[in-house]
């Protein structure tokens, strides 16, 4: 059966998992589906009570400075380390039914997408509340958006395949979102890094170039074309990889589970 | 492959790599690569293993534990690749491996109607349109608005029965699930598999209980250590099984 053609007899398995991972977060807790927002502009007031008020940085957009960063860098994150654990947590059916492999991980990153973007919504109230208004410009956030899902679903695949073999690959994976988080200015401003001969950090972080050019949107500022290309190069590269990986290493997947 | 034919193997070899001890972490592997240590037993649950199945046939599949007929299943089922050697299939599989495999303890039995179902390939649609007789099959009554955590062995089994059961496939795989439930519900589920039988579908079955394979099959494989000893008409390698254990 050709690829396309297995694809289209477990969609429904695809939309069956996404709903589920969903559905199971939120189970038992009263707020259900809100904490999506909550918990994001929480951690928000935290960053903005931290950097703002204690260290005397930022301005009145400091909040949405903040946000825009923190909630790209917990997709990444949190689709990635789903995605990393989603083959050995289906073990029990990976062993005992047929289904495409790639359905797991494909299907923790895209709910992690689904609450990601629901969250969006949260944004857009902190901008509208902090005097940042939408322009022409916030046309392009669509672009930074479906960079970091190419690029959380190929990293994702990559990690997916490596954790059956290694079980380590999960505890260096968090070492490595720390870094990754360090160096995405996600609380401080990237000048104050600049000016000390630091922008290498920026240029090399694929994350980052996701970041500036989604905040570049929201607040109406002209694209960093050079930045998109390389978010995109290293998108594309990642999803190659990941599923090149993936495809020949998946037989071997119920060998080691 | 021939138009009659509903399963077909050729020099099947599924070979397993037994690691004397499990290496899981990356320490160790790159520790044991670099002193060259990566020794690697190899074991082949199954070799040279080649049968046709012809559409309608219901056939058994004997052996002592460990003999590789869980392997076979796998391999035919799909789960597992073969190393060597193909098998091809024709037709929709429903494989009665191991039953509920796919649901998850902290949805509802409602809700696993739709992930298991999902998971075998059925559409929402068609799902929705069945519910109500899946749920009725499994007398679960009311129980099925309750976590799967809370459910009883036998009341997974026959929820997982009744979803595998739903469509009538062309080959049917069975792995010692006739002892599914109550002796009620066991009674209906022999009777819904009769039924299937009735309609010429073709049967995998792997059973201890020599005289169920004898009334149900009408051919038996007898595997014994990843190769095939006989294979013929289900009386004669029945009987031949049966002076060989009792040695």
């Amino acid at each position: 059966m050709s690829v396309f053609k297995t694809f289209g007899k477990y969609r429904n398995l695809l939309a069956e998992l996404v709903k589920k991972d969903i559905k199971l977060k939120y189970r038992n807790s009263y707020l259900g589906v809100v904490w999506t927002m909550l918990e994001p502009l929480l951690t928000m007031v935290v960053l903005t009570l931290v950097f703002s008020k204690l260290l005397g940085k930022g301005t009145k957009d400091f909040p949405v400075y903040i946000l825009t960063g923190r909630l790209l860098y917990s997709f990444f994150s949190n689709g990635t380390k789903a995605a990393l654990k989603s083959v050995r947590s289906h073990a029990g059916m990976i062993k005992k039914v047929y289904v495409p492999k790639y359905m797991y991980p494909i299907a923790s990153v895209l709910s992690g997408y689904v609450i990601f973007l629901i969250s969006l919504i949260v944004l857009a109230v902190v901008a509208v509340a902090r005097g940042v208004y939408p322009t022409v410009q916030l046309l392009w956030g669509i672009v930074p958006l479906l960079q970091i899902l190419l690029m959380t679903t190929g990293v994702g695949l990559l990690l997916a395949t490596m954790a059956v073999f290694f079980r380590d690959v999960e505890y260096l994976w968090g070492v490595a979102l720390m870094l990754i988080m360090y160096a995405s200015a996600i609380f401080y401003q990237v000048g104050d890094v600049m000016s000390a001969g630091n922008a290498w950090i920026f240029k090399l972080n694929p994350l980052y170039a996701v970041i500036v050019n989604f905040r570049n949107a929201v607040f109406g500022q002209p694209m960093d074309f050079q930045a998109m290309g390389y978010a995109f190069g290293f998108g594309a590269v990642s999803m190659l990889l990941g599923i090149f990986v993936f495809y020949k290493k998946q037989d071997k997947f119920i060998l080691y589970l | 492959m021939e138009e009659k034919n509903a399963v077909s193997v050729k020099n099947l070899g599924v070979m397993f790599h037994l690691s004397e001890q499990k290496v899981d972490n990356l320490k160790e592997y790159v520790i044991r690569i670099m002193k060259r240590q990566m020794r690697y037993k190899e074991f082949w649950a199954l070799r040279d293993v080649s049968f046709t199945i012809k559409r309608g046939e219901r056939v058994a599949i004997l052996g002592l534990n460990g003999a590789g007929k869980s392997t076979l299943l796998k391999v035919i089922a799909g789960v597992l690749k073969a190393t060597e050697g193909t098998v091809e299939r024709s037709g929709v599989l429903v494989p009665l491996l191991e039953l509920g495999a796919g649901f998850d303890s902290q949805y509802t039995g409602a809700e696993n109607i739709y992930l298991y179902g999902a998971m075998l390939g059925y559409s929402k649609a068609f799902l929705k349109e069945k519910y109500d007789e899946i749920v009725a099959f499994s007398e679960l009554g009311d129980f099925i608005h309750v976590p799967l955590k809370n459910y009883s062995s036998g009341m997974r089994a026959r929820l997982g029965f009744s979803i595998a059961t739903l469509v009538e496939p062309d080959i049917l795989i069975l792995d010692e699930v006739l002892s599914v439930g109550d002796v009620k519900f066991r009674k209906k589920s022999e009777k819904r598999i009769k039924e299937m039988f009735a309609k010429g579908t073709t049967v995998l079955f792997v059973s201890h209980n020599l005289a169920q394979v004898r009334s149900l099959c009408t051919r038996a494989v007898w595997l014994e250590n990843g190769h095939v000893v006989e294979d013929g008409p289900v009386e004669e390698v029945t009987a031949h099984f049966e002076k060989k254990v009792a040695k």
